[in-house]
């Protein structure tokens, strides 16, 4: 559904060009979630403007929706839906007006605009504020209706940018049930997100973007498993670094961090790490403030590929 | 074909925004009436002066004021484009495969109507007051104020989509447009001026328009002056749609 080679896009600026994409390979299958996670400023938003016709790439090929992006982007544009971060509703135009003349638009006609409006609004459960201003909405029936709007024309690629940040967690997994029904119905989205359980629950396939550039691609899963078999977060009043020194030697440690006052040990097996550890800590007469073993996140993904929390970096 | 359809569906979507609010009419007539109210009665006094235009104040002054009500209502209809871009609303569109020439024409067209619905208030109003029309003086003056309201509404979209925000683009048109009303002999008669402020003033269009208006309104319909008063307009209008044409058509805006 969406390929890319080697794309990229710098911007220049008095002090300079900065590389905000800096050579993206992609690979999307049609029908899946692929997300797009990483930190603010990685390049996330430039690459979905890029993909979506919005913004020339600075150079690089790409495939969207079976057409060229550089020379058939009017083609593209049929094909994809786009649902910005911003979003899309002028304050005092109704909901409804809004949802018929994106239909219209795309060349449907008035009847069917109207047609596809009502279904979409029964989809989205907007009848309740439907005919009233958009002003009027809440956030949650904002980013509805804004779902609504880009899926108007039945595209089979949707765009969405960071869908659910500023929701409340009750819209949140509203929106999830949306993008799931979406994957239902054959819809490939592509969706863009700096939370990692967004991309963790939602996401069949995700892509972690740091400083333009792609450091992990694959299933939640899959990247999961790639750091290795436990964490164990071992804290310790003010003793970080002496923790760190004491056991990035041992044999079961397979990697070791230390910040935000613990140190975080990569291991095969946490249940058997864990007795070695106190009893290191103990013959060096190190106190444990705490002692917790985790399954792997992908916060612990985003650590290992780029040295930095994505919960820091965010 | 779909320039004509994707135009008017803009045109009918920001003519809803509008009358939504009708209140803007009023209030864009507001100004010009209170011109015609407070300050139309000074130049009573004048109409003896020598170099003052033959017909009377207020055929005089009306057809200067109505080519104000045209800058001034078309120079300010970037603050709703810019409202647009912050509410995401542009973006959506250029996403979509709308003529982006239609972006411009569908609310250029809007703008236009707007003009023309309040000239023709003001026009009634000025009536009462002295104000002596000729149905051809009404159409000239109708084409003129269309044409100012096409270009100018155009440059004003060109330029709220340059500087994206009111706080730069407030500041640029009171700039802009407070020069062009001075200099182009709306307020007191051109003829009244000296030499170097009258040759400044012919760098103007908007001089030619309002001497256009004038010889309309006063018996010289068939004047030269008004014929090339409608054309500058309409090589304004030219110019202006294709400045703002090229930057709704860029990909970045």
């Amino acid at each position: 559904m969406i390929a890319t080679h080697d794309l990229r896009k710098t911007f220049k600026s008095r002090k300079g060009a900065v590389e905000a994409v800096a050579g993206v390979d992609l690979d999307v299958k049609k029908g899946e979630i692929f997300g797009f996670l990483g930190p603010n400023g990685a390049g996330k938003t430039t690459t979905l403007r890029m993909l979506s016709t919005l913004l020339p790439p600075t150079s690089g090929q790409a495939t969207v929706a079976g057409f060229d992006l550089l020379h058939d982007s009017a083609k593209v544009r049929y094909e994809i839906g786009y649902v910005s971060q911003e979003g899309s509703s002028a304050p005092e135009i109704p909901g409804r007006t809004e949802l018929v003349m994106q239909g219209r638009l795309y060349g449907m006609t008035k009847a069917r605009a109207e047609q596809r409006a009502a279904e979409l609004i029964a989809a989205l459960e907007l009848a309740d504020c439907a005919d009233r201003p958009t002003r009027t909405f809440s956030g949650g029936q904002k980013r509805r209706l804004d779902i609504g709007i880009g899926l108007m024309h039945l595209p089979q690629l949707l765009f969405l940018d960071e869908p659910t940040t500023g929701l409340d967690p009750q819209s949140r997994a509203r929106m999830w049930d949306e993008v799931r029904k979406l994957r239902d119905i054959g819809t490939t989205v592509f969706l863009t997100t700096h939370y990692l359980e967004e991309a963790d629950a939602l996401c069949d396939r995700i892509a972690i973007i740091d400083h333009g550039k792609i450091v992990a691609l694959g299933t939640p899963d899959a990247l999961k498993r790639q750091v290795a078999g436990d964490v164990v977060v071992v804290g310790t009043d003010n003793a970080s670094d002496r923790v760190l020194q004491l056991l990035r030697g041992e044999s079961f440690v397979r990697e070791a961090t230390a910040g935000d006052g613990v140190v975080r040990l990569y291991v095969d097996r946490g249940e058997t790490a864990m007795p070695q550890i106190i009893r290191a800590l103990d013959a060096e007469g190190i106190v444990l403030s705490s002692l917790s073993l985790n399954r792997p996140s992908l916060d612990d993904v985003f650590l290992h590929q780029t040295g930095r929390s994505l919960r820091d970096a965010a | 074909m779909k320039l004509l359809k994707d135009t008017w569906l803009m045109f009918q979507r920001y003519l809803f925004v509008f009358l939504r609010n009708p209140a803007w009419v009023a209030i864009g007539v507001l100004q010009p009436v209170l011109y015609l109210v407070l300050f139309a009665p000074l130049l009573k006094s004048l109409t003896a002066t020598p170099g003052f235009p033959t017909g009377g104040a207020y055929n005089v002054f009306v057809p200067g004021l109505l080519i104000q009500l045209g800058l001034f209502g078309a120079s300010g209809v970037g603050f709703g484009l810019i409202a647009e871009l912050r509410a995401g609303v542009i973006e959506r569109f250029r996403v979509t495969p709308v003529s982006r020439f239609a972006l411009l024409l569908g609310r250029a067209l809007r703008d236009i109507l707007t003009l023309v619905v309040q000239s023709l208030i003001l026009l009634l109003l000025a009536i009462p007051f002295g104000l002596q029309p000729t149905v051809s003086g009404v159409f000239v003056m109708l084409g003129l104020v269309a044409l100012i309201g096409l270009g100018m509404s155009s440059l004003a979209y060109a330029a709220a989509l340059a500087l994206k925000s009111e706080d730069s683009y407030a500041p640029l048109i009171f700039t802009l447009s407070l020069p062009l009303l001075l200099l182009s002999g709306v307020l007191l008669p051109l003829q009244l001026a000296p030499q170097w402020l009258q040759h400044i003033a012919q760098a103007n269009p908007l001089s030619y328009a309002v001497t256009a208006a004038r010889d309309v309104f006063n018996g010289h319909g068939s004047d030269p002056d008004v014929f090339k008063g409608l054309a500058i307009m309409a090589a304004l209008a030219v110019v202006g749609v294709l400045i703002g044409a090229r930057r709704f058509s860029r990909a970045i805006a």
